[in-house]
């Protein structure tokens, strides 16, 4: 076996990370726009104010890991990227719609100085394509996981090599999963953002419940994997590190039903992200050393030597005014005293 | 509609859209912290109030620009995606780089929209002088990946392979310096002028109104310097063009046959089938001066290529026209806003005329940018990385590309009118 620590998967792991912080920090702004759709109860009005706040100085920051995916994807695994985005351009298309639309959305109510007139439709735009963006985010993910793209010949009809990759049940379970993650996740955020404040109990009880949503989507797609993914549910179900990964995401996920359940709410909030992590390095430990399962390995589909050593030097370059930066910008926005204002 | 020319229109829309809100993303930072920095130099209230009514208006064409830049990284794979398979590993280095200023850019700008009453006066505006740079810096690192499309550099090609890759030196290729100079100029002047002219048009109503006064001051102080050394940054290109890219140089200019003292021609319409630039005003060697710096120099001819290799003529040529028109007003109007204010300070706040001329050039700069990136786009085909690889190579094989066309084309439409519905709004409030 070769060495796992070569350019190539430095460099797949830094497209890891970037999708892990994209998932764990952009995917709970889309599951608040999921939440401000589904707002209900006597503090409707609170709940959506909650929302805004929290996504509000963070959401654009958060939204850069995505681009930052793309970016490496095209400059470290450029066959890789042009694969995907040829076979998956239909998703991926509707994707980008769902993404300038809830960001649009967003910032269309919250920066009008007429709020009232533009809130009602803002706001219908800005949690519909909430509910949709994770959607399609997650069957782009499963089509990858279950080994479907690369797989249809050139000559293939349109709908067998364009849509039927994606328009499966394992990846549309996946989307499903990634939706309620989403908003798993936001919920258990919220209960932090909001402080002590009567909304707090508003989302622990909705956090809960996404849980519960949370393990059945899982268990769903890792069922429906074993008929129409099975290399990727043998490798989930048998491999040597299988055992380790699959107690240390069921005990995060424990962890942060019982920190929500006792009220530790920051706990909860580690735990939460933690599983969500967890649970996209246990996919990617899966597919490994594919890129692109069936189709590249990360080597097959890496660039030439000279890129990805610059590619690794931008990164720990980026990286060394990233994160003090980011890091800045939770501290003054996302600890437990800074009340809004 | 064939779908290489669905692709092609979808790439043009998207980034013509884009580059509106990239601009305002470079320049309208530097606007903000003035009016702060003023505000803290003079304890004037009214720098405040502008800088806090700027910086809620420009958070909607921030998040305008993020959003539909991040629709054009999709759609370089989405439409192009040979095209990448092949630039990827040269061009990825600008944008890696690119993709790190994106985010210092959106986390300082984070804490300059909601940091106002978090921390001290001294952060948050050494918060908005971040977003002034690290957007400069993304514009920067675009277009040298833009042009090395242009002048591509960094690799050696072996059998139609590019082997030898040197990120670094792609890069830095030879038209990395004129291009992103010309840019980041013209950002500062189309926004510059812009702010300006709206506020002079509201001037020419209300001439006494403080607010106005400072807002306009400021963003011609941003807008004039710049206004006027576009032009010389302009020869700078124009020159370089015709260094690396004839092809494209003889169609800016209307320029058919190669020949010794070409004249520089002004206006007139390019034919493609007889070969000639009609109703156009000469100037003698006028274009070999230009271009060389030489009266008598040979400026080379469309038809010292075959004629597959020729770009739209007429539309690069009047494009090109368009933008050195209207740069030239704007470098006159900068000249005399200039002189005015040097003869008296509050002279160009009540000379109706020079706010007219102003309130005109609003749009200007804008149209401009719009033009030149025409002129540079248009004129590399039918190349999309030049006399390497055709965009008829590059496109994607997916059918019913005009589906997508029509689908981003409308989402533009729909988000141009929102903005400008908001953006009035905005202005509309301005305190009377
Ligand atoms: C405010 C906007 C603005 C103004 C006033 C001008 N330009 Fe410009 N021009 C641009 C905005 C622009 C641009 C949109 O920013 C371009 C497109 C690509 C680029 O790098 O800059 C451009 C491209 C561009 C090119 C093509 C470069 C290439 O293809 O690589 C040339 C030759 C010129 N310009 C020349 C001029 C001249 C001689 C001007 C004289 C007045 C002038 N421009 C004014
Ligand atoms: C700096 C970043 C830019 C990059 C990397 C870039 C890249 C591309 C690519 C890949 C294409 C399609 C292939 C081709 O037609 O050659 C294209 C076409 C085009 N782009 Fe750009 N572009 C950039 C900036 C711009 C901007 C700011 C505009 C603004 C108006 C623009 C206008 C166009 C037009 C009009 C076309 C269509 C040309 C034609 O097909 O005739 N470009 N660009
Ligand atoms: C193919 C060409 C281009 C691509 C792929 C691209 C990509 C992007 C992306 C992904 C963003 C969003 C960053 C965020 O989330 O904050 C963005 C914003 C931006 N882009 Fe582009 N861009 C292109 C062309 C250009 C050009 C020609 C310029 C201008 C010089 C430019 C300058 C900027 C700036 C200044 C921003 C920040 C804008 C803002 O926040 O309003 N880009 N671009």
């Amino acid at each position: 076996m070769t060495s796992l620590f070569t350019l190539a998967n430095i460099c797949a792991a830094a497209v890891l990370v970037s999708l892990t912080a994209y998932v764990v920090l952009a995917g709970a702004d889309f599951g608040g726009g999921v939440w401000d759709f589904l707002a209900s109860g006597e503090r409707k009005r609170e709940q959506r104010e909650l929302i805004a706040h929290a996504i509000g100085p963070v959401w654009e920051a958060n939204h850069v890991w995505l681009v930052l995916v793309v970016v490496l994807l095209f400059t470290c695994f450029p066959p890789a990227f042009a694969l995907l985005s040829t076979e998956l351009n239909v998703p991926l298309g509707l994707m980008l719609i769902g993404i300038v639309l809830r960001g649009c959305a967003f910032a269309f109510r919250a920066y009008d100085v007429k709020p009232s007139a533009t809130e009602h439709a803002a706001g219908r735009i800005f949690a519909g394509a909430s509910v949709i963006t994770p959607l399609i985010l997650g069957i782009c993910v499963g089509a990858i996981a279950s080994g479907s793209i690369g797989k249809v010949s050139a000559n293939a009809g349109t709908y067998a090599r364009f849509f039927a990759p994606w328009i499966a049940p394992f990846p549309i379970a996946c989307g499903i999963f990634a939706l309620t993650l989403f908003t798993f996740l936001a919920a258990v955020y919220l209960t932090v953002d909001a402080g002590a404040t009567p909304v707090r109990e508003d989302f622990r009880t909705r956090a809960l419940l996404a849980a519960v949503a949370v393990f059945v989507a899982a268990f769903g797609a890792l069922g429906l994997a074993y008929y129409f993914a099975p290399d990727l549910h043998k490798s989930l179900m048998t491999s040597m590190w299988t055992l380790p990964q699959q107690l240390a995401t069921g005990a995060a996920a424990v962890v942060a039903i019982a920190a929500l359940w006792l009220r530790h709410y920051i706990i909860a909030r580690v735990a939460a992200a933690t599983q969500a992590t967890l649970i996209l390095w246990g996919w990617a430990m899966a597919q490994y050393p594919a890129i692109i399962p069936g189709r590249y390995t990360i080597d097959q589909a890496s660039a030439p030597r000279a890129t990805l050593v610059f590619s690794v030097w931008a990164l720990v370059a980026g990286s060394a005014v990233l994160f003090p930066s980011l890091w800045y910008l939770f501290r003054l926005f996302k600890t437990r005293n800074s009340s809004p204002g | 509609m064939t779908d290489l020319f669905a692709a092609r229109s979808q790439m043009a829309i998207s980034l013509a859209f884009h580059i509106v809100f990239a601009a305002v993303g470079i320049a309208m930072p530097v606007l903000m912290v003035i009016a702060e920095w003023r505000w803290r130099r003079t304890g004037d209230e009214v720098y405040l109030d502008l800088a806090k009514r700027w910086a809620r208006g420009s958070a909607i064409l921030f998040a305008v620009g993020a959003m539909s830049g991040t629709v054009l990284s999709f759609e370089l794979g989405l439409l192009w995606p040979e095209f990448m398979r092949y630039a990827g590993p040269l061009i990825g280095m600008p944008f890696s780089l690119e993709g790190f200023a994106f985010f210092t850019e959106a986390i300082f700008l984070g804490i300059y929209l909601y940091g106002w009453k978090r921390i001290s006066p001294a952060r948050h505006m050494l918060a908005g002088v971040a977003v002034a740079v690290s957007g400069v810096v993304s514009g920067i690192f675009v277009v040298m990946a833009n042009s090395w499309m242009n002048t591509p550099a960094g690799f050696r090609l072996v059998d139609g392979v590019p082997v030898d890759i040197d990120p670094f030196v792609a890069m830095l290729n030879p038209g990395s310096f004129s291009q992103t100079l010309h840019m980041s100029i013209a950002a500062y002047a189309a926004t510059g002028i812009a702010v300006a002219g709206i506020h002079a048009f509201m001037l020419r109503r209300d001439p006494a109104n403080v607010f106005h006064r400072h807002a306009m001051s400021i963003a011609l102080f941003v807008a004039v310097p710049a206004m006027i050394v576009q032009p010389v940054s302009g020869d700078l290109s124009a020159r370089f063009v015709a260094q690396w890219q004839p092809v494209k140089l003889a169609s800016l200019e209307g320029q058919f046959q190669t020949q010794q003292g070409a004249p520089l021609r002004i206006g007139g319409i390019p034919d493609m089938d007889s070969r000639q630039t009609r109703y156009a005003v000469e100037i003698p060697r006028g274009l070999s001066f230009l271009a060389f710096h030489d009266p008598n120099a040979t400026v080379k001819g469309l038809n010292s290529v075959n004629r597959t290799d020729w770009p739209h003529v007429p539309t690069v040529h009047i494009a090109f026209q368009i933008m050195v028109g209207l740069g030239i007003y704007m470098a006159l109007l900068g000249v005399w806003v200039t002189v005015a204010a040097l003869r008296t300070r509050s002279g160009i706040f009540t000379d109706r005329r020079l706010l007219g001329a102003i309130a005109v050039a609003a749009p200007m700069g804008f149209a401009a940018i719009e033009a030149g990136w025409t002129v540079t786009e248009v004129g590399r085909q039918p190349w999309i990385i030049q006399g390497v690889m055709r965009t008829a190579d590059a496109v994607t094989p997916m059918p019913a590309l005009v589906i997508p066309f029509a689908v981003f084309s409308l989402l533009y439409l729909m988000l141009g009118v929102v903005v400008t519905v908001l953006l009035y709004r905005h202005i509309v409030k301005s305190p009377i």
